[in-house]
């Protein structure tokens, strides 16, 4: 195996990784700041005692999201070197302002929101958990405006030429707002709120089947609803809203993403599918003319096919692309079904009398994980051959100094230790579930006495 | 240009303060780190823990902010470096892995064997992180070979040298002496006074380690003193690097840990920018033919982004400065273990 392919794997398995905490991180910020939020507002003991649950839990995966964080940064450099010498200026600049606005933000108040229950009021770590949050909502902006503009350039110009060529800032606020930077801004938000709501959800779905800490599980479990409600519903308006600019800027990738060969044909839209790369021919479910119809409200206009591109142009993973778009697409319908009839039960106050709606929950985490995965891959690999669309080819973008061997063992270090690590996350993630949250709630009178004083009930907290 | 330096100058100066202050801050960590093991009662190191516990993970983000800044303003230096340095450079990250989620393990669990375990491989990061880090930065200091592309032509296991080994070990030492001062600050009783004795030794280990790499320095890399020689101005660094370094021993005795703790912060800035001063305005010095040197000239982003850069910084550091003092200022003073301690 070439150093190409081997950087490739090692870089797609890295961020994949990577990639499973972040989401997390950000949708369980926003569910601690409603939690706190509440606790604030109405004083409740419940509120306090699911807020330090979830905090506890949330300190686990943040440490795994800022562990494999760290290798993303300096990745470009050891593996991607041409690409760094090619970006930085304009990669650079946006991954400068993440570190110093929102990284520095999120971690430095990530201290006192694990630590600081003690030392400062309620107040201030109630302003501590919304730092974290914003900070990593900012975190996730400023590396999708940088993986943006790789998608959809904008902003810069070309100097210099051959092996010295590299893109140059012309106007940095065109950068940042490049052609697909927004919309894939609040779709990667909604879907991290989903990835953080479900795993409130299949957490407290558990508890209930289990009829274990119900007291607590009842209300976390309908704030997560109410949140995977939501935007389970606008991720369909921000999917939606990434694919017509796909359809702008991307030709290629949109033809691939709907197996789409034939220029002159009217694009068709499938539930589900398979493409046969050799015959060129897409089969599957289909809503014939519908690709056309979402994107010029017109069954029969002709879309752009892949055979109009040259083969060195698009994408050759034709078919894997197609049915990551697909799956991602059907869990977002998947999602909407679910926490749509959830809610409908709740509203007619019959939420937690099914058990196998429960337990679908349980289960549910899974599919915004998949879902958040599967977008990414079939953003990336439908913009291959390129890494900067258009203007610089993967082929092109390695490091010349570095040879197979030396990637070949950073990938067996990778895939040795994150296999230790996700096993351990795992082992630990379900011994915090399993032991739950420490409950204060028993409603004795002594308790209530307690209210506002908050080193009483912590003493009498376990260390777990 | 800006107050009359020159956008590149001042992007360089930004990054040597961001490396620097990465030095002192996570410099404590991981000395804290290195020296856990000496550290006998589960007590003790669960103290120790606990007093980089709030801060560690905001130390980390300097490196962050570094690589960054490096990446952004000097992009060939980021890529040829990264690069030549592929083995070293997997080795200082997997060993912050394991370093990050050591700490936030270990305590998951309350089995001897579970910490212990937790303990060793906490520990053993930490060193490994601290050895590359000086292993680097020997390389960087001593120069490395370039091709006119700025890519880097070495061998592959050549960044293992005797001046590079001697700079690793110096940091170790002054890296665990470091910590050995934090944590002495943090700490009251028996583990305090167990502290004030080891931080006595590292002392003693780092004036060795540092006497002999400066000798070879001296005889064997005469390019890192040259600055020096030309221009005796300059001396000021170096002779303010000596009186930190003296000023420790006597601070330990005194037992004033804070002005201890403040002159080996002294001690790794000054370091740090008399070898940048010497190095300068080369970032990376090509020891095969110096005119392949990366520089902060040709190996700089366009100037329009050093502007923007220098803009960022200058909003983002007074805001980075005011978080950064809450959060020490609120977990001031003596560690107290709680509920939410590791
Ligand atoms: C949608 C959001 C998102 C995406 C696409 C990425 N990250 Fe990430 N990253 C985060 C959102 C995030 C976060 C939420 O801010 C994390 C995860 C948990 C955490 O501690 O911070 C984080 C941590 C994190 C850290 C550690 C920060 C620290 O020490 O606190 C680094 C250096 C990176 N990331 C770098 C990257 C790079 C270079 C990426 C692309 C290749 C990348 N991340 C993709
Ligand atoms: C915003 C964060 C990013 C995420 C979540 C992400 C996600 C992915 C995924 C899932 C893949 C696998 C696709 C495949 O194997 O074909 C991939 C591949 C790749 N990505 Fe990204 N990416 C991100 C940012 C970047 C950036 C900033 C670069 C700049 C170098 C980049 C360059 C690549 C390259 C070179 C590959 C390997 C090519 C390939 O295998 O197709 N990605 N990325
Ligand atoms: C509901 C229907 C959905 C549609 C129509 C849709 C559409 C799209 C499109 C067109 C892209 C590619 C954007 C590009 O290449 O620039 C994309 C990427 C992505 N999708 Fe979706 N999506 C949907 C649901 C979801 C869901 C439910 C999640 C996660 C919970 C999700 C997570 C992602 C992620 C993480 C990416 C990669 C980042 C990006 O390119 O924006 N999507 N989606």
């Amino acid at each position: 195996m070439d150093v190409e392919i081997l950087s490739r794997i090692q870089f797609a398995f890295t961020i994949s990784f990577h990639y499973i905490y972040p989401p997390l991180s950000i949708g369980l910020g926003l569910i601690l700041v409603i939690m706190e939020g509440m606790y604030l507002r109405t004083n409740q003991k419940i509120y306090e005692d699911m807020t330090r649950f979830w905090i506890k839990i949330f300190a686990l995966i943040f440490g795994l999201g800022v562990a494999t964080g760290i290798i993303m940064e300096f990745e470009f450099g050891t593996n991607w070197a041409t690409y760094s010498r090619y970006v930085g200026d304009i990669f650079g600049s946006a991954l400068a302002a993440e570190g110093i606005f929102a990284f520095a933000l999120e971690s430095g108040f990530l201290g006192i929101l694990l630590f600081g229950w003690n030392r400062v009021s309620s107040r201030v770590h109630f302003f501590s958990t919304i730092m974290v949050f914003v900070g990593s909502m900012f975190s996730a902006v400023w590396i999708v405006v940088a993986n943006s503009w790789q998608q959809t350039p904008a902003g810069y110009h070309i100097a210099g030429a051959g092996l010295d060529a590299r893109a140059e800032i012309t106007d940095f606020w065109e950068m940042v707002f490049n052609p697909s930077s927004m919309e894939r801004l609040w779709h990667v938000w909604i879907g991290a709120f989903l990835a953080g709501a479900f795993l409130v959800l299949s957490v407290n779905a558990w508890y209930i089947l289990k009829g274990k800490f119900l007291e607590i599980a009842k209300p976390s479990f309908k704030i997560a609803l109410a949140v995977a409600t939501v935007f389970s519903l606008l991720q369909l308006v921000a999917g939606h809203a990434s694919s017509e600019v796909v359809a702008e800027h991307q030709p290629a990738k949109l033809a691939a993403l709907e197996g789409h060969y034939d220029s002159s044909a009217r694009g068709d839209m499938y539930l589900l599918g398979w493409v046969d790369q050799k015959t060129q021919k897409t089969t599957g479910i289909k809503i014939p003319g519908g690709l056309s119809f979402l994107l010029y409200q017109d069954f029969n206009k002709p879309v752009t096919g892949l055979n109009a591109f040259a083969p060195e142009d698009k994408p050759s993973q034709v078919n894997a692309v197609f049915q990551f778009y697909h799956i991602m697409v059907a869990i977002g319908m998947m999602l909407i079904v679910i926490s749509g009839y959830a809610s409908w039960l709740w509203m007619r106050s019959k939420l937690f009398d099914s058990r196998w709606l429960m337990m679908v929950f349980v289960w549910a985490v899974l599919l915004p994980q998949v879902a958040n995965q599967a977008g990414w891959f079939a953003a990336e690999m439908g913009r291959q051959p390129w890494v900067v669309y258009g203007l610089l080819r993967t082929s092109d973008a390695l490091s010349k100094s570095v040879r197979a061997e030396q990637v070949l063992f950073s990938l067996v270090l990778f895939t040795l230790v994150y296999a230790t690590l996700f096993v351990l996350f795992l082992y630990l993630l379900n011994k915090k579930i399993k032991h739950g949250p420490v409950m204060h709630t028993s409603a004795s009178e002594e308790d209530t006495e307690h209210f506002g004083v908050r080193e009483n009930p912590m003493l009498r907290g376990g260390k777990t | 240009m800006f107050l009359g330096i020159d956008y590149n100058t001042w992007w360089f100066l930004v990054f040597g303060a961001v490396i620097s202050g990465y030095a002192i801050l996570d410099g404590f960590d991981l000395g804290a780190g290195a020296l856990h093991l000496f550290l006998k009662k589960e007590n003790s190191r669960r103290i120790a823990l606990n007093a980089i516990g709030p801060v560690w993970d905001g130390n980390e983000v300097w490196l962050v902010i570094g690589g960054g800044a490096l990446f952004a303003g000097f992009p060939v230096a980021y890529a040829a470096v990264f690069s030549a340095f592929y083995v070293p450079v997997m080795i200082f990250l997997v060993g912050l892995i394991w370093r990050a989620v050591a700490i936030e393990f270990r305590s998951k669990e309350p089995g001897r064997i579970w910490r212990l375990t937790w303990d060793i491989i906490y520990s053993f990061a930490c060193i490994v992180v601290t050895l590359s880090l000086g292993l680097m930065l020997g390389n960087v200091a001593m120069g490395i070979p370039l091709n006119e592309n700025k890519e880097f032509t070495g061998e592959f296991l050549s960044f293992i040298n005797p001046f590079s080994v001697l700079v690793a070990i110096t940091t170790l030492a002054l890296f665990m002496m470091h910590g050995a001062i934090y944590l002495a600050m943090k700490t009251e009783n028996r583990l305090y006074t167990k502290l004030t004795i080891l931080a006595k030794n590292f002392n003693v280990f780092f004036l060795v380690a540092f006497g002999v790499t400066t000798l070879y320095t001296l005889l064997y890399i005469p390019h890192l003193s040259n600055t020096f020689r030309s221009s005796p101005q300059y001396f000021i660094f170096p002779v303010l690097m000596f009186l930190a370094i003296a000023n420790i021993p006597r601070q330990l005795k005194k037992g004033n840990y804070r002005f201890a703790f403040l002159s080996s912060a002294i001690t790794i800035a000054s370091l740090l920018i008399t070898i940048a001063m010497e190095v300068f305005p080369n970032l990376v010095y090509a020891s095969n033919d110096a005119a392949n040197s990366i520089t902060i000239h040709n190996g700089a982003s366009s100037t329009k982004t050093m502007r923007i850069l220098l803009t960022i910084a200058l909003i983002g550091t007074p805001l980075v400065a005011i978080y950064t003092s809450f959060v020490f200022w609120t977990f001031k003073g003596k560690v107290k273990l709680d509920e939410m301690s590791y």
